[in-house]
C-alpha cells in the first residue's frame, strides 16, 4: 500500500471511558482509501466501542476523527452517514415485516412521498455494480441470514458510504456465504471504498491489507498483513502464547449407549422444526452438531432437556424411554444442560453466583436448613466453584449480571457439570467467548468426557467440533444431513452440508 | 320485539346513531393507532378524552364558540400527551403505569375543576351543540343519505381520517419512519433519524385526537359536561386498536361494530323491553373481551410496542 495515498479516515488519540472502565485508550490509526483494514481483538478489547465512536453512536472523551484530512464531529449516526461512513452491525438491524426495499429506503430521501421507483433503480445499480443478489420486494423476515447481510451492506452503500465498517459479519454465515461476502468486499475495495472489518477469525483477518490489533482498550500495533503470521497476530491479540489447539488424541471411546434418540419430530407455530432426527450417544463420547443457527439445534436440546415435548419419536436414556419428562426429571437422570443464550436461559442476572449455582435444585436438602436456604452451604459451594473454574469474581455474592460472558459461562458450566452424571448437553458453549475462555471450555469438556460423560455439543464454530467431537452430525432445516467421523471429515464437506448441499458434500 | 327493530325507520335511526357513537371512538382510535405504530402504548386515552370533554365544554361555555371549545380540547389532549411523552420517551418511565396515572389525573382534575367552576349548581349549564351539516346532494340519497351525509362536521372529519392515516402510514416516507420506530427503532437510529422526535410527534397526534374525541362527547352531542362522561370509552379505544390489528381499515370496522352494539342497546332501551338496562349497557364491553380472547395472538402488533428505546 502506497503511504502517500490520503487516509480516508484518521483517528488520533481517541479515548473513551464508561465510568471507571476505559474502553478505548489513546487509539490512533489510519484507514486508507480502497483498503481492507482489519480490527482484531478479543471480546472486550474495545473493538465495538471504537466502531461505535466512528459511527457516532458514542462520543469519544478525547481525540480527533478526520475524514479525508478534515476533522469531523460525529455526534450521531446521521453525522457519520453524511461523512460517508456506513456500518453493518453484528446483530442486523432490519424490520422483518418490511420489504427489502423499505428496509433500505426508510429514513432516506426527502419530501412526503416514498419514491419507490427511484429507490428501486438505485438498489439495482448497487446490486449490479458489486454483484450482490437481492430481491427488493421480499420481506426481510423471509430472508436467510446470508441474504440479510446483503441487505445491510446495500443499506450502507445506499446512503453513499465510502468507508464501510463490518462488525463481525461472518459470525453467523456459512463458510460458503462468507466466501461470497469476501468476493463482494474485494469488489468494493477495487472501487475505492474502504472497508474496516472487525473480526477475531484468523482466516478472514489474513485476507486483509493491514491489521490493527487491540488489546484491553489499547492499540497494540497496525501491521501489514503480508508481513505477519497468524501466530504472531494471535500473540499480539492475547498478549502471550496461544493455548494449544491440537486435537487431543485418544484411543478409547467409551462403550455403552447412554442416549438413544429415534425419529424426533417437532413442529413449532405450524412449521416443521425437527424432522425425524435420530442418533445415539455413548459414554465418553462427544457428538458434535454442526449447523447455521436456527436449523433445529435449539429444538433438539430443548427436547432432550425436557423443556419441549416432541410431536413424535422417542428419547431413551440407558434404555429407559423418557419422552414426556420434565426438566427436573431429566436433571434427576443425570442430564446437565448448558443453553445457548446464557443470560436469558442459563442464569438469572440479578441473583448471586451462589444462588445461580443452586438454581433448579433449591429444594434439595443439600442447600436447606429446614425450610430456609443454608447460606453457608451455598457460599461454600460457590467458593469451591470459583476456585475450580477460575471464575473472575469478587466472591459468592457477586451478581451474575455483572460477570463477563466467559465468567458467566463458567458459572453455568460449574452448575451443569455437577448435574451431568451421565449426559451433558452443550449448546453453543463458546459463543462470544474470547480465545482464553474458549480454551478453558475445551479443556473442561475433554475432562468431563474422560470421566465417562456422554456429551452432545452444538457449535457454529467448526473449530470447536473438529477439535473436540468424535463424530459430527450436520443439521439443516431441522433434519440430519449426515453424521461424519471427525477424522475423515473436512471443513469444506461440513460447510456444504450446513448449506443444505448434499451432492457436493458427497462428492467432496 | 324483532318486528319493531326491523322497521325501516328504526333501522335507519340505529345506523345513524352508530355513526354518531362511532365518531369519538374513531377519532381517538386513529390517534392511538398512530401512537402505537410508533411503539408507544398510550394507556392514558381515557384521561385525555375526559379532559378534552371537560375543557372543550368549559372553553365553549366561556367563549360562546363551539369551535373554540374543540380547539381547546385538542390543545388539552396534546398537552397531556406531551407530558406522557416526556415521561415515557425521554425519562423512560413505564408506559402503562404512566398512562394509568394520566387517567387518574384526568378524572380527578376534571371533577375538581368542574366543582370549582360551577360551584353550587348541581348540573352544568346546557350550551348549544353542533348541529348536523347535510352535504348538499349526497344527503338527498335515499336511505344512506340521511345516515351517512347528514352528520356533524367532526364525524365527517373522523371518517376522512381513516383513508388519510392509511395513506400516511403505508404510502409516505414519514409513515414508513413511524412504523419503523414501532418495529425496530434501532433501524431508524442507525440511519441517522432520531427515534424520540418521531415518537413524540406520534404520541402528541394521538393526544390531540383523543382530546377532540372527548370534545365531541360534550360540545358535539350532549351540549353539557357530566363527571366521568367518557365512561370507559378511552379503554374501548385501546381494545379497538388491538381488535383492529393496528391497521386503519380494520380499526374502522372494529369501531363500527362496537358502536352498533351501543346503538342497538339504546334502541332496545327506547322500545322499553323488559331487560335490565345494565345488561344492555354491558354489551359492547362483553363483546370487547370476547374479541380480545379470540383474536390471533399478538398478530399485527408493532414488535417493540411498549418498549422504551435505549441505544445499547
Amino acid at each position: 500500500m502506497d503511504t502517500t495515498t490520503p487516509a480516508r479516515l484518521s483517528v488520533r488519540h481517541l479515548t473513551k471511558s464508561f465510568g471507571q472502565m476505559v474502553a478505548n485508550q489513546d487509539i490512533s490509526l489510519d484507514i486508507l482509501a480502497g483498503e481492507l483494514h482489519c480490527l482484531l481483538g478479543e471480546n472486550g478489547a474495545g473493538k465495538s466501542t471504537l466502531s461505535s465512536c466512528l459511527y457516532g453512536l458514542y462520543q469519544p472523551d478525547e481525540g480527533e476523527i478526520r475524514i479525508d484530512g478534515a476533522p469531523v464531529d460525529l455526534n450521531s449516526p446521521g453525522d457519520a452517514i453524511r461523512a460517508g461512513i456506513g456500518m453493518v452491525h453484528q446483530h442486523f438491524v432490519l424490520v422483518p415485516t418490511f420489504t427489502v426495499l423499505e428496509n433500505i429506503a426508510v429514513g432516506t430521501g426527502s419530501g412526503l412521498s416514498l419514491d419507490r421507483r427511484s429507490a428501486l433503480r438505485r438498489i439495482a445499480v448497487i446490486c449490479e455494480e458489486y454483484d450482490i443478489p437481492l430481491a427488493p420486494d421480499r420481506l426481510a423476515g423471509d430472508l436467510s441470514v446470508g441474504e440479510q447481510q446483503w441487505v445491510e451492506i446495500v443499506k450502507a452503500l445506499y446512503t453513499g458510504a465510502r468507508l464501510l465498517i463490518l462488525d463481525e459479519p461472518t459470525a453467523v454465515l456459512t463458510p460458503d456465504e462468507s466466501r461470497k461476502l469476501f468476493a463482494v468486499i474485494r469488489r468494493l475495495i477495487d472501487d475505492g471504498i474502504s472497508v474496516m472489518l472487525i473480526s477475531h477469525k484468523m482466516t478472514e483477518v489474513m485476507q486483509s491489507d493491514r491489521v490493527s490489533v487491540l488489546r484491553k482498550g489499547r492499540l497494540v500495533a497496525t501491521v501489514k498483513t503480508a508481513e505477519v503470521t497468524r501466530d504472531k497476530l494471535t500473540a499480539m491479540m492475547i498478549g502471550g502464547q496461544p493455548p494449544s489447539a491440537a486435537r487431543a488424541q485418544r484411543d478409547t471411546v467409551g462403550s455403552g449407549q447412554v442416549l438413544s434418540v429415534r425419529d424426533l419430530t417437532l413442529s413449532r407455530d405450524g412449521r416443521p422444526a425437527l424432522g425425524e432426527v435420530s442418533f445415539d450417544l455413548a459414554a465418553g463420547e462427544i457428538l458434535g452438531i454442526a449447523g447455521v443457527s436456527g436449523n433445529g439445534q435449539d429444538d433438539i436440546f430443548e427436547c432432550l432437556a425436557g423443556l419441549t415435548t416432541p410431536d413424535s419419536g422417542s428419547i431413551a436414556i440407558e434404555g429407559k424411554a423418557l419422552l414426556h419428562a420434565s426438566p427436573a426429571e431429566m436433571a434427576g437422570r443425570g442430564v446437565g444442560y448448558v443453553p445457548s443464550d446464557r443470560f436469558r436461559d442459563g442464569l438469572v442476572s440479578d441473583l448471586t453466583i451462589a444462588e445461580n449455582l443452586t438454581l433448579g435444585q433449591q429444594w434439595s436438602s443439600r442447600w436447606r436448613k429446614g425450610p430456609l436456604l443454608d447460606r453457608t452451604a451455598l457460599d461454600t459451594n460457590a467458593e469451591t466453584a470459583i476456585a475450580d473454574y477460575a471464575i473472575a469474581a469478587p466472591g459468592p455474592s457477586a451478581r451474575c449480571g455483572k460477570l463477563s460472558g466467559g465468567n458467566a459461562q463458567k458459572v453455568i458450566l460449574a452448575r451443569e457439570f455437577a448435574k451431568a452424571r451421565r449426559i451433558l448437553l452443550c449448546n453453543q458453549p463458546t459463543r462470544g467467548l474470547d480465545v482464553g475462555a474458549v480454551g478453558f471450555v475445551h479443556r473442561e469438556l475433554q475432562r468431563k468426557r474422560d470421566e465417562g460423560c456422554a456429551i452432545l455439543l452444538a457449535s457454529e464454530e467448526l473449530d470447536d467440533l473438529f477439535q473436540l467431537a468424535d463424530r459430527i452430525m450436520v443439521m439443516f432445516r431441522g433434519r440430519v444431513m449426515a453424521t461424519l467421523d471427525t477424522q475423515a471429515a473436512t471443513y469444506e464437506q461440513v460447510g456444504h452440508l450446513m448449506a443444505g448441499q448434499e451432492k457436493q458434500a458427497a462428492a467432496a | 320485539m324483532l318486528d319493531q327493530l326491523l322497521q325501516a325507520s328504526i333501522l335507519a335511526s340505529i345506523a345513524a346513531a352508530t355513526i354518531r357513537i362511532a365518531t369519538p371512538l374513531l377519532l381517538a382510535a386513529i390517534g392511538e393507532l398512530v401512537a402505537e405504530r410508533s411503539g408507544v402504548y398510550n394507556m392514558g386515552v381515557e384521561g385525555m378524552m375526559l379532559m378534552g370533554a371537560f375543557i372543550g365544554y368549559l372553553a365553549a361555555y366561556e367563549s360562546g364558540s363551539l369551535w373554540f371549545g374543540v380547539f381547546a380540547a385538542a390543545l388539552t389532549g396534546g398537552l397531556m400527551a406531551l407530558v406522557f411523552a416526556i415521561m415515557t420517551i425521554t425519562l423512560k418511565v413505564e408506559q402503562i403505569v404512566t398512562g394509568l396515572a394520566l387517567n387518574l389525573l384526568g378524572a380527578g382534575l376534571s371533577n375538581y375543576w368542574l366543582r370549582a367552576a360551577f360551584a353550587g349548581e348541581g348540573k352544568t349549564p346546557v350550551i348549544p351543540h353542533f348541529s348536523d351539516v347535510p352535504i348538499p346532494g349526497l344527503s338527498e340519497l335515499p336511505l344512506v343519505g340521511p345516515i351517512l351525509f347528514d352528520q356533524r362536521v367532526l364525524t365527517y372529519l373522523a371518517f376522512l381520517l381513516v383513508p388519510v392515516v392509511w395513506f400516511f402510514l403505508f404510502r409516505t416516507r414519514y409513515g414508513l419512519i413511524v412504523r419503523c420506530a414501532g418495529e425496530n427503532p434501532k433501524a431508524l437510529d442507525v440511519k441517522g433519524v432520531g427515534v424520540a422526535p418521531v415518537q413524540y410527534a406520534a404520541v402528541i397526534f394521538g393526544g390531540i385526537m383523543a382530546g377532540i374525541g372527548g370534545a365531541f362527547l360534550s360540545v358535539g352531542s350532549a351540549a353539557r359536561f357530566v363527571p366521568d362522561m367518557t365512561n370507559g370509552r378511552g379503554w374501548l379505544v385501546i381494545i379497538i386498536v388491538i381488535a383492529g390489528l393496528w391497521r386503519p381499515w380494520p380499526v374502522l370496522v372494529a369501531t363500527l361494530a362496537f358502536s352498533l352494539l351501543d346503538a342497538l342497546q339504546l334502541q332496545i332501551q327506547g322500545i322499553g323491553l323488559d331487560v335490565p338496562y345494565q345488561l344492555l349497557l354491558m354489551m359492547p364491553y362483553v363483546v370487547a373481551i370476547v374479541a380480545l380472547a379470540i383474536r390471533p395472538s399478538r398478530g399485527g402488533a408493532p414488535a417493540t410496542l411498549g418498549v422504551p428505546y435505549l441505544r445499547e
